[in-house]
């Protein structure tokens, strides 16, 4: 893994750099943070109706700082673990995807011929595809889809840009010299994808990631809020709001709370790819106005 | 350019044999019946059930409901809506114009904004300016569709009760206002929707004109323009924005699926009885007919529109064509 480590190295020293990056690293920490400690941190339980007759709807106050719901639970609570849920999800789904986009490029671009025209095509076509409405078709039809089945649905549905991603990146490295020469020294088609191409997929790779778990955040959301996704009485982020929607006008901290959750979220995530981007590959950024310490003008 | 127009065509034919295909497999594949909830209701016996089903055809083998599926769906036979008690074609013929009203506006709207903004940027990349809309762009970029639609919705239509909470029309006093009164309360029911839309696929777009247009900035005809005295205002406006122009056209293409399924959601929240809410609200009644329809045609319809904007890419510019 030294070639991965050297690969990603300089780019991470520039990132640090990036007060975007900064920012949003932090605000993903915090999120993290109170995900993580969900069972420590939130005052109540997430599914306890705590009063059904009193506590019923109330607006955000001292005891409940963002209300609770029409079944009388403290939606702070139902937040934090909410966090839990949805980040769960994102990490281990985007995670799966990648495996399998990275796989499948890999075996795509170095196989060539054939393998690789008919996996491409496919690819091409599911692309060309809205992954919510495929989603939308899969989870409706099969009516009792649980939280694993969910995550394995959202990683099968989004490892098709990865996989193109991989797929170029190996066909350059395959004609390398050294990539040649290893081959002819007799190195094993496995050992040059970890060795030669993983190391090179890494950085873009790296980007579609983290743009991957803002992208399923609000797939996930936007399910649940059709109520299709998390199903009750999980929380879920998009499930509170779910919650509060035919009542929007009057229950507006439903709405309010958990969507400016998701927005923090996936902001940070999309800052944190775009910046990621930047420095992976500052050839890119556009010039800076009389700066002349930047590493090339156009 | 008819070899072009060939292979692209024959491209979308098999996307859309695919997504046939596709829709058919999660049907059958999915547990329980195909007729969804229709089958559920007291009082319906298992013989009735038998007599809908051979009705269907769902008692013959496997091979020959998937032929049959293929053969129906050209035609627009796409079954029956249990929940609408009419078929599903007529109940999407219904939605389609509706969906294609908002989609079409706002996708007009957007693309005016969308290119302004890049403009904009890309005018001064780098500046305080650029850096500022960029940070916009990316929040408006990050937010749920379905989210900023209930916000909108809370603000306008509670908040500030300027604008209807939704639908098309009002639903009482629509048909006794004069000629010029119901013009314009379809107009208001408009409003909300299309904005929220152009809102949300704005940001797309912009950001994508940014990088196109800084993409074609180091280009030699930027270079001669600027020698021949016009300003770099002038330079951008001119040259530079024609030349993106052509990966905006793609654009049009590829921001059709993010566009389709924001229009789901904002259909959804403003009761707008498109393609999106009616599909949405089939998931409630377990219409799985109507379900699997709605997903094949706003697919289809998807696929179609990536295809037209590919082939006026082609009609502008040979070299896409020469390929």
């Amino acid at each position: 893994m030294n070639g991965f480590l050297a690969a990603i190295r300089p780019p991470l020293s520039r990132l640090a750099r990036d007060g975007r990056a900064r920012a949003a690293a932090v605000v993903l920490l915090l999120v993290i943070g109170a995900a993580l400690l969900a069972p420590l941190l939130a005052p109540y339980d997430p599914t306890a109706q705590l009063d059904i007759v009193r506590l019923q709807s109330r607006p955000p106050s001292w005891a409940h700082p963002l209300g609770t719901d029409q079944f009388s639970r403290d939606v702070l609570s139902r937040l934090m673990w909410g966090a839990r849920i949805s980040l769960a999800i994102a990490f281990v789904a985007v995670a799966l995807s990648m495996t399998l986009g990275i796989l499948v490029g890999a075996i795509a671009g170095y196989a060539g011929g054939l393998v690789d025209a008919v996996l491409m095509r496919l690819v091409d076509t599911a692309l060309s595809i809205p992954r919510l409405l495929l989603l939308i078709a899969v989870v409706a039809l099969w009516e009792h889809v649980g939280l694993a089945a969910l995550t394995l649905l959202l990683a099968g549905t989004g490892w098709f840009t990865v996989s193109r991603l991989t797929r170029a990146e190996t066909l350059v490295v395959r004609e390398k010299d050294f990539v040649v020469a290893a081959r002819m020294l007799g190195a094993s088609p496995w050992r040059i994808l970890t060795r030669h191409v993983l190391p090179n997929v890494a950085a873009p790779g790296l980007v579609a990631a983290t743009l991957g778990i803002a992208n399923v955040i609000l797939l996930e959301a936007g399910l649940s809020y059709l109520g299709i996704g998390v199903r009750p009485p999980t929380a879920s982020w998009g499930g509170i709001i779910q919650d509060g929607a035919e009542r929007v006008g009057d229950l507006w901290w439903l709405t309010l709370f958990p969507g400016l959750a998701i927005l923090l979220t996936v902001f940070a995530c999309n800052a944190l790819g775009d910046a990621l981007r930047d420095a992976l590959d500052p050839r890119q950024l556009p010039p800076p106005l009389g700066d002349d310490t930047s590493p090339q003008r156009r | 350019m008819r070899r072009y127009l060939g292979s692209r065509l024959l491209q979308a034919v098999g996307v859309v044999f695919l997504v046939t295909t596709l829709t058919f497999l999660l049907v059958h594949l999915a547990p329980g019946d195909p007729l969804g909830a229709a089958l559920d209701r007291p009082g319906v016996t298992e013989a009735v059930r038998d007599q809908w089903r051979q009705q269907f055809g769902l008692d013959r083998p496997l091979g020959e409901q998937y032929l049959r599926w293929l053969a129906n769906v050209p035609r627009g036979e796409l079954g029956y809506s249990f929940s609408h008690r009419r078929p599903v074609r007529d109940v999407l013929l219904d939605a389609f114009p509706r969906t294609l009203l908002l989609v079409g506006l706002a996708l007009t709207f957007s693309f005016a904004l969308g290119i302004g903004v890049g403009v904009l940027q890309a005018e001064r990349a780098g500046s305080p300016r650029d850096r500022w809309l960029g940070r916009v762009l990316l929040l408006l970029y990050s937010v749920p569709d379905f989210w900023l639609a209930l916000l909108a919705l809370l603000l306008f239509a509670y908040k500030i009760p300027i604008l209807p909470a939704g639908g098309i029309v009002d639903p009482v006093l629509h048909d006794y206002l004069p000629f010029g009164r119901r013009v314009l309360d379809r107009l208001a029911h408009l409003v909300l929707p299309v904005l929220t839309l152009t809102v949300l696929s704005s940001a797309v777009i912009a950001r994508h004109q940014r990088s196109s247009l800084l993409a074609v900035l180091p280009s030699d005809w930027m270079r001669t323009a600027l020698a021949k005295g016009l300003s770099w205002r002038d330079a951008v406006r001119r040259h530079a924005l024609r030349n993106a122009l052509l990966s905006t056209i793609t654009l049009v293409g590829l921001s059709l699926p993010a566009l389709a399924a924001g229009a789901v959601f904002v259909e959804k929240v403003f009761s707008w009885p498109g393609m999106g809410m009616v599909t949405v609200s089939a998931i409630g009644a377990r219409d799985y007919p109507l379900i699997t329809a709605g997903v094949l045609i706003i697919s289809v319809a998807v696929v179609l529109g990536a295809l037209l904007a590919d082939l006026a890419v082609a009609a502008a510019d040979p070299r896409v064509r020469m390929r």
